[in-house]
């Protein structure tokens, strides 16, 4: 069987400086692959070529199609839903419309009404605070609603960056739960990247270890996370 | 007290025109951050459409409604093939082509109409009424039709997709476009919809200031005024601040007059209104930077 996503020999920029030097992995359809490594290691950047944010060069299949040429709002109508570092929240817009204009590529107004009441159901928070600026959100709410938004495109595949960031543990927690929901009933396959690794590898099967722009170690979740001598080395716990 | 009320009426019709200005001022500046210095002579030159489509025998609001759609495209345009090349550009560039696009469009039109004086017909019956001492129907008429699209304009914004994306597009471009959305195409329809919204205010006010190319000059410092008042982030706000300025430059004008009559010594008047109704402007905004409804934008560094 194909994977879902297939990259080979990825090459991302920031100006002229080269920051991922030609890395590859793949996800399996249904999957949850994580991508690990220290700060600067290039995670983000390595979601952000994936979907077309900064320069890149390489080979990036998704479900067998090429869409390495392709713009970010073209990756996003073919299903990718990127939770970007920083959570990407339209701070002035409502809650409501937050939700809504994540719908943006679907026109069936039946189905974004059902997915919006399904989202409501992963996140009763966001439910109670439907008509607040999101940019007055908590924290972990604002992470809660980019989640969410993710979720109202319909996406094939999701790409997050660092959920867990800044967060209490009890709201990781959780947020990794519905992570897990949504991967086995909505079928969405995830891209994970985490700093936290104990808690990525526990919710992904394959992991991947960046470091400095290249893939330095690569195994299931499962392996990587029992190996104490790439524990010690590539992920310093 | 009727001199009043009448100062006032006119200050709420002028103030109607300046909020059009106002508000295609911010629409272009929310979504970019630069001012555009052309909406005036922009807007001069729709009037100068609407009018040659009136000589050519069309009725009034076909001609506006024909204007209104070439200045429609006309904005997209300029959007596309001028602008657009620009993006990463410095604040600098911007602001000289945009002062380029002005001395474009002045000379565009005195080349093409001349610059003398044209008078401009006005859509509404000269009927005379209770209270028309007060507030002239050509006054009433503006005031309705200004408001009839601002209100449009709002609906738009706030209860379509397209307006939803326009304005997610302009708050966050980068996560606008993670959620699929053109966000260079938004950009081209709203510099069309301000464009739109100047061809309108255009012809409203011209058959009381005249056709000229100069007509909108001191309009454009009006709505200028009246965005930074409102706060130049709050749509909302800069129609407040365009309403909010037609009414002050009035006031100034009828308390100059006021004084003189009463006390014999000339203090302000009708040539000093602009000047007094800026001080006013620039009081406010040293009080409050950020203007009336404007939300202060802390950048994280
Ligand atoms: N906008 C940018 N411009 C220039 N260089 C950048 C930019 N963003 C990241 N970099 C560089 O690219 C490299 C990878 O950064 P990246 O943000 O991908 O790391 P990361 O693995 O996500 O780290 P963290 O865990 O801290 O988020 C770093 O050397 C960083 O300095
Ligand atoms: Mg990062």
């Amino acid at each position: 069987m194909t994977a879902l996503l297939q990259v080979e020999g990825l090459k991302a920029f920031y100006g002229p400086s080269e920051a991922l030097h030609g890395i590859g992995f793949s996800l399996a359809h249904g999957g949850i692959t994580t991508i690990l490594g220290a700060n600067g290691a290039g995670k983000t950047t390595t979601l952000r070529a994936l979907v077309g944010m900064i320069r890149r060069e390489g080979k990036i299949l998704f479900d067998g199609k090429p869409i390495d040429k392709l713009s970010t709002e073209a990756i996003a109508r073919l299903g990718v839903a990127h939770v970007p570092e920083g959570r990407g929240t339209f701070t002035g817009l409502s809650v409501d419309e937050n939700l809504r204009i994540a719908a943006y590529t679907r026109s069936d107004r039946a189905a974004i009404k059902d997915d919006m009441e399904r989202v409501f159901g992963y996140f009763p928070r966001l439910k109670e605070r439907i008509n607040q600026q999101a940019g007055t959100l908590s924290g972990g709410e604002q992470q809660m609603l980019a989640i969410a938004r993710a979720l109202m495109l319909r996406p094939r595949l999701m790409l997050l960056d660092e959920p867990s960031f800044g967060l209490a543990p009890l709201i990781v927690q959780e947020i990794f739960r519905i992570m897990r929901l949504i991967n086995s009933e909505g079928k969405v396959s995830v891209l994970l990247v985490e700093q936290n690794a104990a808690l990525a590898l526990g919710l992904a099967t394959e992991a991947y270890v960046l470091e400095t722009g290249n893939v330095v170690m690569s195994g299931p979740a499962a392996e990587v996370k029992n190996d104490e001598g790439i524990r010690k080395s590539y992920l310093g716990y | 007290m009727e001199q009043l009320l009448q100062q006032i009426a006119s200050g709420l019709a002028s103030g109607a025109i300046y909020a059009c200005v106002a508000l295609a001022l911010v629409m272009i500046f929310t979504a970019t951050e630069h001012l555009n210095f052309a909406q005036g002579e922009m807007a001069m030159f729709s009037t100068y459409l609407c009018w040659q489509l009136i000589q050519f025998g069309l009725g009034f609001w076909t001609a506006l409604a024909i204007a209104a759609g070439l200045s429609f495209v006309i904005g997209v345009l300029i959007e596309r093939i001028i602008l657009r090349p620009l993006a990463g550009a410095s604040a600098l560039s911007v602001v000289v082509v945009f002062i380029g696009l002005l001395a474009i469009f002045h000379s565009m039109a005195g080349a093409i109409w001349s610059h003398t004086i044209k008078s401009f017909p006005s859509p509404f019956p000269e009927v005379s009424f209770a209270g028309s001492g007060i507030i002239g129907p050509h006054q009433i008429g503006m005031v309705v039709v200004t408001i009839a699209m601002l209100s449009a304009l709002f609906a738009f914004f706030r209860f379509t997709t397209l307006g939803l994306a326009m304005r997610a597009a302009a708050q966050n471009p980068t996560s606008a476009r993670l959620v699929g959305v053109n966000v260079d195409w938004m950009l081209a329809l709203g510099w069309g919809l301000a464009a739109a919204i100047g061809a309108v205010a255009g012809a409203m006010v011209a058959p009381v200031v005249y056709l000229e190319p100069n007509m909108m000059s001191s309009i454009l410092l009006y709505g200028f005024a009246g965005a930074l008042v409102g706060g130049i982030s709050s749509p909302g706000g800069a129609v407040f601040g365009g309403f909010m300025v037609g009414v002050l430059e009035n006031l100034v004008a009828y308390f100059g007059n006021l004084t003189e009559k009463t006390f014999g010594v000339y203090i302000i008047g009708n040539g000093e209104k602009l000047s007094v109704a800026l001080i006013i402007v620039i009081t406010i905004l040293t009080l409050k930077p950020a203007g009336l409804f404007g939300r202060v934008i802390t950048k994280r560094v």
